[in-house]
């Protein structure tokens, strides 16, 4: 019987059995930033242990970088103390630190893939949730804890337990005006935001086939969202087309081995799975959440839910939450519901293709007055390339604020925050209260053009009518 | 480094009661700019207890008759979201010693066992029969038998589980798997050298960028 890409991968990196059971797992690459390492390089001190593979290791600042502002000393004391934290760490260390002056600073999930680091067949791991992003090449990657960071920089392995495996096929073709975002809000919505605990995902399908590296890497970043800690899609020439060339990616003959071999981590066609789930492309809508966590979504023409819809105490109890913290009304239409920020951004949606595909539907329109508007490139090569193609310009003379690269809104350790109970249209992967700065803030989950089509609105909108979309049997 | 044999933890409990508590709500991103961890105690789920003006609100953690309480009781899915280890540690340092949840998210769980915080799972039933009986009395002492998988709450028993490798690391002093890691080293270096891509050349392409 054959192998998945996650027991291969598993296997090849397996050190040994641990006393209490868990696996001692090696990890090919490590990936930091300034949140939750210095803590670990701390620990790391007080055992006066040394990085034990430094040059595997990779940092950058994201999270708590201000996007408006580029000169240091930055106006937050606290911020400015760990970003000269991490420079310091990363000295000391012998660590890459891809720095604000380097061009090649950005979110962490972005960075890694955009340098070639990323790479088929490896482990990977990073004091961050959003790690399952890297899995898009089929990598397992990891988001760990800050003492799982320490365990990494100390011994280059971690303590875990083997995940089960479950396949998730989305065949068919998606509509237009449907992305891969509406793709996993879908998956989400229909396993529950716990449904993925103790899985990785193995995504795959002809729409996965199909989707660009960048398309992966949504689907694959918001995982965690479902609880699967891992998520990954089998490497095939997309995969390979995109590494080639990047500065991290193997040369020359080196690369013709490497794409051999990470041909050969790819699951077996008869490999079995502990589960397999079957999605339609076609039954997926343009999706937007309407609560506090990821799985409460709907499509962009459905309702609300009401309090009556929960099947259970415990669920009624969590739609009355999520609707009072919403100040939304149950039976009423998603379609309508007065926006007052926009984000465009994030490590689930702020690539170059992200900006590229709202900003061919956006000329000739503007942001609507009542709407505070800003489009925050995930790292500086992106935002490079994004002004190389003149983007930043359709984005200013549409009325979008135009920003330097960082995590942003997308939560609230930097100058970017709602204010008040503002509702955000949000391209970001977390809805939960108070996420994006404001106790009682309040944020709907969608895709980069749904979040321009209530930029413009001012509204909950439906991408497809506002930016005309047609549907293929209409065209 | 011989850690400690985490069998029983006993104490009062407090009700958080929801399902799906995320880490932002445990501790918010904002008290997350810090370089070590010291101090998150204070601000563990800040935004559930205070009101924008730091107007405390009506919830169990604000109540005076759960001061001092030790074990925390929750729904399903608790911790789910970041994976910041800054919500064991604000919860740990608030002085909670363990979690008795309906489930556990997968990284907060294995961040709380890292740290010696047991995280058990109780049914649906048993977690409402846990929170009226510390409403009730909030004197009332419950006691975590991790070796065995029951809970005390008073005269009643009730089974919980918890994941056997996290079971015996804690029973066993080896929730910190550093020492057994480190113990490992030759073995780390056998597996390095059979991943091409582990390889020193591989650094050349990296200096040489
Ligand atoms: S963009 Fe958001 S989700 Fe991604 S790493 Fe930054 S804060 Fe985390």
């Amino acid at each position: 019987m054959g192998k998945s890409l996650f027991e291969k991968v598993w296997e090849a990196h397996s050190v040994r059995e641990l006393p209490n059971g868990q696996t001692q797992l090696l990890i090919g690459t490590h990936l930091i930033h300034e949140v939750t390492s210095p803590q670990a390089f701390g620990m790391l001190l007080e055992l006066g242990l040394p990085v034990r593979f430094p040059e595997r290791t990779f940092a950058t600042v994201d999270h708590i970088v201000p996007t408006n502002e580029m000169q240091e000393p930055y106006s937050d004391p606290l911020a400015q103390d760990m970003i000269v934290e991490l420079r310091k760490n990363c000295a000391e260390n012998n660590v890459t630190f891809f720095d604000t002056d380097t061009g090649k600073q950005g979110v962490i999930h972005i960075v890694g893939p955009e340098q070639g680091i990323t790479q088929p067949g490896t482990t990977i791991a990073c004091g961050d949730s959003h790690t399952s992003t890297h899995g898009a090449f089929g990598a397992i990657a990891f988001g760990i804890g800050t003492s799982q960071v320490r365990d990494v920089f100390a011994t280059q392995t971690m303590a875990l337990n083997k995940l089960k495996v479950r396949r998730i096929n989305v065949d068919g073709q998606l509509a237009p005006g449907v992305y891969a975002k509406d793709v996993i809000l879908h998956i989400i919505r229909t396993l529950g935001v716990n449904g993925g605990t103790g899985f990785a995902y193995e995504y795959a399908g002809e729409v996965f086939d199909s989707f660009s590296m960048e398309e992966r890497m949504t689907v694959c970043n918001m995982s965690i969202e479902g609880g699967a800690r891992v998520g990954y899609v089998n490497p095939d020439e997309t995969t390979f087309e995109y590494l080639k060339g990047r500065p991290y990616a193997p040369k020359s003959a080196d690369w013709d081995a490497a794409v051999e071999r990470w041909k050969s981590f790819a699951s077996d066609a008869d490999c079995e799975y502990d589960d397999e789930v079957n999605i339609r492309a076609e039954d997926i809508g343009p999706t937007v959440t309407w609560g506090i966590n990821p799985g409460q979504g709907v499509f962009i023409d459905q309702n609300i839910p009401s309090i009556e819809e929960g099947a259970t105490a415990s669920e009624r109890a969590s739609i009355e939450e999520a609707l009072e913290h919403m100040k939304l009304d149950g039976g009423t239409p998603i379609k309508g519901v007065n926006v007052d920020v926009a984000f465009l951004g994030s490590c689930t949606n702020g690539r170059l293709s992200d900006l590229q595909e709202v900003a061919k539907y956006i000329q000739g329109h503007k942001v609507n007055p009542s709407v505070k508007a800003i489009c925050v490139p995930g790292s500086q090569v992106v935002a490079t390339i994004a002004m190389e193609l003149g983007l930043d310009k359709i984005f200013t003379e549409a009325g979008f604020e135009w920003r330097g690269a960082g995590c942003s809104m997308c939560l609230a350790m930097n100058p970017d925050k709602l204010v008040g109970d503002q509702l955000c249209a949000s391209s970001s992967n977390r809805n939960f209260k108070g996420r994006q700065g404001s106790v009682t803030g309040r944020t709907i989950l969608m895709s980069p053009l749904m979040v321009a089509a209530a930029a413009i609105t001012g509204k909950v909108s439906d991408a497809r009518e506002v930016f005309e979309i047609l549907e293929p049997a209409a065209v | 480094m011989a850690l400690e044999k985490i069998i029983k933890v006993t104490g009062r409990g407090v009700s958080v009661p929801g399902d799906d508590i995320d880490t932002d709500r445990i501790i918010p991103a904002r008290f997350m700019k810090c370089v070590t961890f010291d101090g998150l105690g204070e601000y563990v789920f800040h935004d559930v207890r205070k009101d924008e003006e730091g107007n405390l609100r009506d919830h169990p953690l604000n109540e005076e008759r759960y001061a001092g309480a030790s074990i925390l009781i929750s729904g399903n899915n608790f911790g789910c979201g970041s994976s910041r280890e800054h919500a064991p540690q604000a919860i740990y340092r608030a002085g909670f010693r363990a979690v008795i949840a309906e489930g556990f998210a997968e990284i907060f769980f294995g961040n709380s066992t890292q740290l010696g915080i047991p995280c058990v799972c109780a049914s649906s039933d048993d977690i409402s029969k846990l929170k009226s009986a510390v409403e009730a009395d909030p004197q009332v002492e419950l006691s975590i038998n991790i070796e065995d998988k029951v809970i005390l709450c008073g005269e009643v028993s009730i089974p919980c589980e918890i994941r056997e490798g996290a079971r015996s690391a804690l029973v066993n002093g080896k929730w910190d798997p550093i020492q057994d890691l480190l113990d490992g080293a030759s073995d780390v270096d056998e597996v390095v050298s059979g991943l091409a891509y582990m390889a020193v050349k591989y650094g050349i392409y990296i200096c040489a960028n």
